[in-house]
């Protein structure tokens, strides 16, 4: 592959030539299977005449729950994208062995862990989380929407456009071949000539837009739109936690926007940043990577924090143990993240007392995080702990990510970590906390607020089944690696010659066999309840006998969230409703002032992908018209003054009137 | 617009964001100029023979003109949306001293360690 | 609103208790009311943006790759005027913030179009440096030190160029749609960014020129 020449160039469609379509009959396959199913899907689609709706309901909407419903469904896709570079990751390391080349290319098994790196945290985690934040936080602070409706839609389709990017790099030229953060001088343009890094960098830097925007979105409404009484020490924990995440967001993201700026004009004009000669300087890039990468991770794993602080309050029946130490840890953690970037370059050649410095304060970090583990600890001490799903997810993160977390202490002493750099070790320790932290987290938050979103609970039988292969699975694919680290394995191999390693990786990939099927039994959930979803009806709003504001509302919430604003009194707000006894106003209601559907952002995030695509291609006439595209409709939409309504008192009252009818049919 | 406005929206909105007065305008560019001249002036003319301490006195000069600039044309104050925009300015002004501090110390232990050479060197390298 | 706990609330009738717990007379949020804080974290992202930009610079600023260093570039001279347009239209944007307070839509614009005269010229001065630096062989391509000065000081350059654009806009909405409350809270979000611009401003002169020169 690495022989094919792709210096072709035309005026009108740039380097994109026949030899950017797929070559290698592994995804050759794939591009006819997605090709069929996509093809398949827009047929239906169109059938049934769901266009409309969709985009008049989905696509355009600016409601925030609908905003994070569809992001959930892009983590959820990219997932299963992303799962699947890591079983052929698995299968080609298991099977390399005794002169056995395996199955993949140099070539193509590069760009499969780079995709697998890229899309889990940008495409997956990331969605994730800002999804779980869309949908839940205004509810929990008792508003209507965010304070930037249109700029919420807006990067949902700026996130998306990436993702179309990413997934369009597996069909049409490549992707990078450089590891997750591209460090040049292998991503410079001499060492990877093609669209890979392109692809890479446009991804993320039009994610990026979208990711930045949705931050600045949720400080403001975090600070601003919160229902009255509801000082700071009285929010939800996990609002606390997206609060912080998000100035995370908004204190790191431009950090990635400005360096992947500057590894594009190395590669697109011969500038001299990362370059080897000239006096450019690959190290710095490394360095300024990982000033954005280091909160990139507390980004990820600080709003799932505030996941597990809910679950575990909720299903142990009282109120979190420690509130304003954990509102503590989490500022301090947010701050720290800040002071521990070099830890992941420890090898690069620092003095000693640099990196004592940066391996002192990662080893801080563990303090306030251990601090955190024993509140959720101490709240299930004398609990009435209800095992529903979202608290057994809860408690396998505690013992999952705990031993995670020490492994990363491991990591933190520099001259451990001259042994153990990028090595597999390093690999365990970070699925450790990111499968056992994040995903972990994410699916105790989808089974917690499931009902909430779609008002009917998931089935609890195949919820088991999930988690029964997940967590075991998540063992053996993971053991083996730390046991392969410490034996010196490096990561990214493709090929092995010492025979003895083998079994450990089989191991391995009969892990990751394990996973497959919790993921698969995890559909099955989804579309089991689904299909019940009459059985597993939850009419109160109330499911879990919920502490914060989401569980005072109907499920699924009408669009304006609450006919009346909720004042709080304390924290745990809705807990301290029901204990005193009020019940919800059904008369006097007044027309609501709500924002207005607009299709200006999915508009503005597709012609952001067409300049994606022109810049990758080198199609410079499309680049142009679509910036210029961008820049006149961006100024175009700012001539809409009206971009809001308000919802009629009448249907105000229909819709709270069918609320009293489904509350008294079930006795509330 | 929509015509439930609440009364007191634009007072609110005045007071929130905080506007100069044409004094607090013409201060702030008085000040403005000054504190570029002297430096422009340290600087073109050589008064200081000290090397560093002329940069560190520039610096000094950015600095102040810098919070010039902030209190006068961007009207920062501790009351404006409950302080947060204060909060937010300190905030990042921590996460700027830390990444740029940072970065100098840890390219500087790098470029020493991994290639020892005084500053004229590095200057003439390829 | 007194404070109801559990203890208290036996006391309370149902009404009673809906209206503590309840916002009964809402009035709709004022609309825009976040929307000053919103830019503000804007701007503070774009403020670290920069500050990378800064970081580049201070960390390559000295690998001139035996090229050209900024003693033999700069001209302070130069570097002078062009603090003066970006000053000057930092006041003549206040002169317009002033204006638009009292309701002065035609002064509103003409100080707004003089203040994108004072920028316009700063850009033009600043291509007008960059263009013969580049005669000379000075291109962004010679060094690291040259790759980061162009960056830093085109980036500023960008942001200036679209707060221009972002002006005439605004000089233009202000014109169909008059000084209505989104019009003056778009004006004061502009007036941020360009004094946010101003103050990158002192950053480069200072650490760029004026510091490349000692």
């Amino acid at each position: 592959m690495e022989a094919v020449d792709h210096s072709h160039w035309s005026p009108l469609l740039g380097r994109l030539w026949w030899d950017a379509l797929p070559q290698e009959p592994i995804v050759l396959a794939t591009f006819v299977v997605v090709a069929l199913g996509g093809a398949a899907l827009v047929a239906g689609l169109t059938y049934f005449k769901l266009w409309g709706y969709l985009w008049k309901e989905w696509f355009t909407s600016v409601d925030h729950k609908k905003i994070g419903v569809m992001y959930m469904i892009l983590g959820l896709i990219m997932f299963l994208r992303g799962f699947a570079d890591a079983v052929m990751m698995r299968i080609q390391q298991s099977i390399a062995f005794n002169g056995n080349d395996g199955y993949l290319t140099a070539h193509h098994y590069d760009q499969v862990f780079t995709a697998h790196g890229v899309i889990m945290i940008f495409f997956v985690a990331m969605p994730f989380v800002t999804g779980l934040m869309n949908y839940v936080v205004p509810l929990q602070i008792g508003a209507r929407d965010v304070s930037f409706p249109f700029l919420n839609n807006f990067s949902f389709w700026m996130t998306t456009a990436g993702a179309v990017l990413v997934m369009a790099s597996l069909f049409i030229g490549e992707f990078a071949q450089t590891g997750w953060l591209a460090y040049p001088p292998l991503s410079n343009l001499a060492y990877s000539p093609w669209v890979g890094v392109d692809y890479y960098i446009w991804a993320l830097q039009i994610a990026g837009v979208g990711t930045l925007l949705s931050g600045v979105n949720l400080i403001a409404t975090i600070v601003k739109l919160r229902a009255p009484g509801m000082a700071m020490m009285r929010m939800p924990i996990f609002t606390w936690t997206a609060l912080c995440t998000n100035v995370l967001i908004v204190a790191a993201f431009p950090v990635l926007t400005a360096v992947m700026a500057m590894l594009s004009v190395d590669r697109y004009l011969g500038f001299n940043f990362f370059s080897n000669d000239f006096g450019g300087s690959p190290m710095m890039y490394v360095n300024l990577i990982w000033i954005w990468g280091h909160p990139e991770v507390y980004i990820l794993i600080l709003p799932l924090f505030g996941v597990f602080s809910e679950v575990t309050a909720t299903f142990c029946g009282k109120r979190l143990f420690g509130y304003s130490s954990m509102v503590y840890a989490t500022l301090v953690i947010t701050i720290l993240s800040y002071l521990v970037w070099l830890h992941h370059f420890f090898t690069m050649g620092s003095g000693a007392s640099v990196n004592s410095f940066f391996g002192i304060t990662t080893m801080v970090i563990s303090i306030p995080t251990g601090a955190k583990l024993f509140n959720w600890l101490f709240t299930m001490y004398r609990g009435r702990i209800r095992f529903e799903l979202p608290m057994m997810w809860t408690v396998a993160f505690m013992m999952t990510f705990t031993i995670g977390g020490m492994t990363g202490v491991l990591l933190a002493v520099p001259p451990a970590d001259f042994v153990l750099h990028n090595s597999l070790f390093l690999i365990a320790h970070f699925h450790n906390v990111i499968i056992g932290g994040v995903l972990f987290g994410i699916f105790a938050a989808i089974n917690f607020w499931w009902p909430k979103a779609f008002g009917f609970k998931l089935n609890q039988f195949w919820g088991k089944v999930s988690f029964w292969l997940w967590v075991p699975g998540f063992w053996f694919a993971f053991m083996p690696l730390y046991i392969l680290g410490l034996m010196g394995v490096t990561r990214r191999m493709r090929v092995f010659d010492d025979p003895s390693l083998q079994p450990f990786f089989i191991v391995a990939a009969f892990g990751a066999l394990m996973i497959a099927g919790g993921i698969g039994a995890m559909l099955v959930q989804f579309a089991v309840s689904i299909w019940k979803r009459e059985e597993l009806k939850d009419e109160t709003g109330d499911p879990w006998n919920g502490r914060t504001l989401e569980w005072s509302t109907s499920s699924p919430p009408p669009e304006y969230n609450f006919a009346f604003t909720p004042i709080v009194h304390d924290i745990d707000a809705w807990d301290d409703m029901k204990r005193c006894g009020v019940e919800r106003p059904t008369s006097g209601f007044r027309p609501i002032h709500m924002p207005k559907s607009t299709g200006a952002g999915i508009i503005l995030a597709g012609i952001s992908t067409a300049l994606g695509f022109a810049m990758i291609w080198y199609i410079w006439w499309l680049a142009a018209v679509s910036f210029l595209g961008i820049i006149g409709y961006a100024i175009f939409h700012t001539f809409n003054y009206k971009r809001d309504y308000h919802i009629p008192v009448e249907t105000v009252e229909a819709t709270e009137a069918e609320r009293t009818r489904q509350l008294a049919a079930v006795g509330a | 617009m929509s015509d439930h406005v609440h009364p007191n929206e634009h007072v609110d909105d005045v007071h929130a964001s905080g506007h100069g007065t044409l004094r607090d305008y013409l201060i702030g560019f008085f000040l403005s100029v000054i504190l570029t001249a002297i430096p422009f002036w340290l600087v073109m003319t050589g008064a200081i023979a000290d090397k560093s301490t002329t940069a560190l006195v520039i610096m000094a000069f950015a600095m102040v003109q810098i919070v010039v600039h902030m209190i006068y044309f961007l009207h920062m104050n501790t009351k404006s949306e409950n302080g947060w925009t204060v909060m937010a300015l300190i905030f990042t002004i921590v996460v700027l001293v830390i990444t740029l501090s940072g970065s100098l110390w840890v390219m500087y232990h790098l470029n020493h360690n991994m290639m020892p050479m005084n500053a004229h060197d590095m200057g003439q390298l390829p | 609103m007194t404070a109801t706990t559990a203890d208290t609330s036996h006391n309370l009738s149902q009404a009673q208790l809906q209206a503590a717990f309840y916002d009964l007379n809402e009035h709709d949020h004022p609309e825009g009311g976040s929307t000053m804080l919103g830019f503000w974290m804007y701007l503070m992202s774009d403020c670290l943006i920069f500050a990378m930009l800064f970081a580049a610079f201070g960390v390559l600023g000295g690998n001139f790759a035996a090229g050209p260093g900024p003693k033999d570039l700069f001209d302070l001279k130069l570097v002078a005027v062009n603090t003066a347009m970006l000053l000057f239209s930092s006041i003549t944007y206040g002169i317009a913030m002033i204006a638009m307070e009292k309701n002065q839509k035609g002064a509103t614009q003409i100080w707004l179009l003089i203040t994108a005269v004072f920028g316009a010229a700063f850009l033009s001065i600043e291509l007008f440096e960059f263009h013969h630096m580049i005669a000379e062989g000075a291109t962004p391509m010679r060094s690291a030190f040259l790759t980061a000065f162009f960056s830093l000081v085109g980036t500023h350059g960008l942001h200036v160029t679209f707060g221009l654009i972002w002006l005439f806009t605004l000089v233009a909405q202000v014109g169909t749609k008059g000084l209505i409350p989104a019009n003056k809270r778009r004006l004061m979000c502009l007036s941020l960014f360009w004094h946010f611009l101003d103050v990158i401003w002192i950053g480069v002169f200072t650490f760029v020129y004026l510091m490349g020169m000692l």
